[in-house]
């Protein structure tokens, strides 16, 4: 089976967001808890439907990814930049969705 | 430029108390996700990739300085330092909390600006000319029709839930700087014989996935008739149109489907009804809007002739500029100038809340404090002295704004594509920048002439690729991207639809065949003289499919 993760968008604020194994919504794809078989991917489904009811997030989806040399790496390109931001440099002037992520990790 | 009067201001702002309140009751949970899409799509919040996405509406693309700079406060303060001016004369914000929303709509209120029909199934925006009001070619200004339409039509409680979303483009030229053609429903203004203003009016234009060029289904429609013959129109297509498929209900189905003699005999029958009602407009309401239009006193600036010429032979790149971006003026003491938002190597339509400043700085003490967003991606001086092109130039210069590329090949339209939308399948960006990279030589540019690149990331060709001499279409195919290209494409009065030129290129790969393209057309063009396009349209595709594929069953693979 293919490794998944739960990704959906912070309701408040619309970033992007992966459920980490302590149950919170965080921000690094990186923390993300990675479901390996079927019971946890059921389990990843449920708790999205619920985040989703309670209003914490939107958008919700599992994501296929894989895991190369411990670092996480979506199999589709669009979760890739979901994960990394815009893979641009940002209008003149601005850092970069990278160093905003690390400021706030 | 028009002002809001008080119902204006009144309606603005119990729309953003009305968005606060929802906002509110979305964030403590009493409104559900479902209940409350719909209500912030009407109020032009997106959710994109990364985040939520607000287009702030740009009406006909005319603003002034103090607009312009509540939009770089906008960026400044709710966004990440910039903003990206669209194809529909629009900017979007890349990066606002949904919970920060209703401030900024309460500030860009503040300046007679909203977000209003720039989503959903409604009549969005209407765009026009970008040089209207100045333009040596005018007939008579689309902004004051494009007003009366944008009231007419805000929150109509008959087109507020139509089967698809519609847009109106107008143009006051023979040239065609609208793409009318390419737009539901196209009004180019017009003289008839008697001296008398009307229009001529296209219908069932679009891109998209069914890309098609509206047909015209009336040669002359007297002023007084707008509202009611384009009544006539929307209540034909809000009675007809497809809802059961989202991907036919564009009008330019109804169109296709019906036959343009049979629709324009079902709007005639309507227009019939509607005529002598109270949708004819008066004389003196066409007089009054368009009283808010009234050019600038421009003043003789004949001093501007010598002093261009001296500035010019002191200055190559300054005379680069002038050449490539400023525009005759129906003055001639004065110009047209184009600030391009196309930097070599830079994204195309983006501008930082300084650069925005900047410019809103330049109008005010320049160009008579109007600015308008071309559907080019890039900003416009409508009205400056010859005289004063010098320092409005050097004050460019300063903020990384003078790039000398107005309608070259590194003026490329790309849309924001899967760096940042959750509709594309593939990057328009990077793809723009690097192309933008390897042409980006003046010499070389100035060498290849006119040459239009539009670069879509899906098939929804926000990118307008369609229409571009040189259109790519990003797709994706077995989970990579994929850009497939298209040649002949034109948004302007000989609109035409480009012809895919054959299988399509990796990433890494496709600047390389934009570049045998140019080779190709600098190869076989009759003189410098002769366009891409023009080049294009004699010879017809084979030369370039010989020379990016080799040989025909390369081609069609």
């Amino acid at each position: 089976m293919t490794d998944k993760v739960l990704t959906a968008n912070r309701l408040s604020d619309g970033i992007s967001v992966w459920l980490d194994a302590a149950g919170n919504w965080n921000e690094s794809l990186q923390e993300a808890f990675v479901a390996r078989h079927k019971e946890a991917v059921d389990a990843l489904e449920a708790t999205g439907k619920q985040a989703f009811a309670d209003n914490k997030v939107v958008d919700v989806n599992v994501v296929d990814v894989e895991e190369v040399d411990g670092v996480l790496r979506p199999l589709r390109m669009r979760e890739r930049i979901r994960a990394g931001g815009p893979t641009i440099p940002y209008a003149a002037g601005y850092a970069g969705l990278s160093a905003i992520r690390s400021a706030v990790a | 430029m028009y002002r809001y009067d008080e119902f204006d201001h009144a309606f603005v702002n119990d729309r953003v108390a009305q968005f606060r309140d929802q906002v509110s009751r979305r964030l403590s949970g009493e409104l559900s996700e479902d209940a409350f899409k719909p209500l912030r799509l009407m109020n032009g919040v997106y959710l994109q990739l990364h985040a939520y996405m607000l287009r702030v509406a740009v009406p006909y693309g005319t603003m002034n300085s103090r607009q312009m700079r509540m939009l770089a406060h906008v960026a400044r303060k709710y966004d990440r330092g910039y903003g990206h001016f669209t194809t529909r004369q629009n900017i979007q914000y890349n990066w606002p909390k949904l919970s920060e929303l209703p401030d900024a709509l309460a500030d860009l209120a503040s300046v007679e600006m909203h977000a209003i029909q720039t989503s959903g199934n409604c009549i969005r925006n209407v765009t026009a000319d970008h040089f209207a009001g100045a333009a040596a070619d005018e007939v008579a200004d689309p902004r004051p029709y494009a007003e009366i339409l944008r009231q007419w039509s805000s929150v109509h409680p008959e087109f507020s839930f139509l089967p698809r979303k519609f847009k109106i483009a107008v143009t006051g030229a023979e040239r065609d700087r609208a793409a009318i053609q390419v737009h539901d429903i196209g009004l180019h203004l017009k003289k008839n014989e008697k001296g008398e203003i009307g229009f001529a009016v296209y219908v069932g234009g679009g891109q998209g996935r069914t890309p098609m060029i509206a047909k015209k289904i009336r040669d002359f429609l007297p002023e007084e008739d707008l509202l009611s013959y384009t009544t006539a129109i929307m209540r034909v297509y809000n009675l007809h149109g497809r809802r059961d498929n989202k991907y036919k209900a564009r009008i330019k189905i109804l169109v296709h489907e019906t036959g343009v003699e049979e629709l324009a005999r079902q709007v005639e029958v309507e227009f019939a009804e509607l005529k002598n009602t109270e949708l004819k407009l008066p004389e003196q309401d066409i007089a009054a809007i368009t009283a808010y239009f009234a050019p600038p006193a421009l003043e003789s600036r004949a001093e501007g002739w010598a002093q261009l010429a001296q500035w010019k032979k002191a200055d190559a790149d300054f005379a680069r500029w002038v050449q490539q971006n400023v525009q005759p003026h129906k003055h001639p003491d004065y110009g047209m100038v184009t600030i391009s938002l196309k930097p070599i190597g830079g994204i195309p339509g983006d501008a930082t809340d300084a650069q925005m400043d900047a410019v809103a700085d330049i109008a005010q003490e320049y160009a008579f404090d109007e600015i308008r967003v071309s559907h080019e991606q890039n900003l416009i001086l409508p009205h400056v002295a010859l005289a004063d092109l010098e320092p409005v130039y050097r004050a460019l210069v300063a903020t990384g704004l003078a790039t000398a590329n107005a309608g070259l090949i590194t003026d490329i339209i790309a849309c924001p594509g899967l760096d940042y939308c959750a509709l594309a399948n593939a990057r328009s960006i990077p793809v723009a920048q690097e192309i933008s990279t390897r042409f980006g030589s003046p010499e070389r540019q100035a060498e290849i002439g006119e040459l239009k690149i539009k670069i879509s990331g899906c098939i929804n060709a926000c990118g307008h690729h369609h229409v571009g001499h040189i259109g790519l279409l990003g797709v994706e195919k077995k989970g990579e991207e994929l850009y497939q290209i298209t040649l002949g494409g034109s948004g302007d009065e000989n609109t035409s639809i480009g012809e895919i030129i054959g299988r399509g290129f990796e990433p890494e790969k496709v600047t390389d065949a934009i570049e045998v393209i140019v080779d190709t057309y600098l190869g076989l063009r009759l003189d410098p003289s002769e366009t891409f396009l023009t080049a294009y349209r004699r010879v017809g595709p084979q030369p370039f499919k010989d020379a990016l594929y080799g040989d025909k069953t390369a081609a069609a693979a």
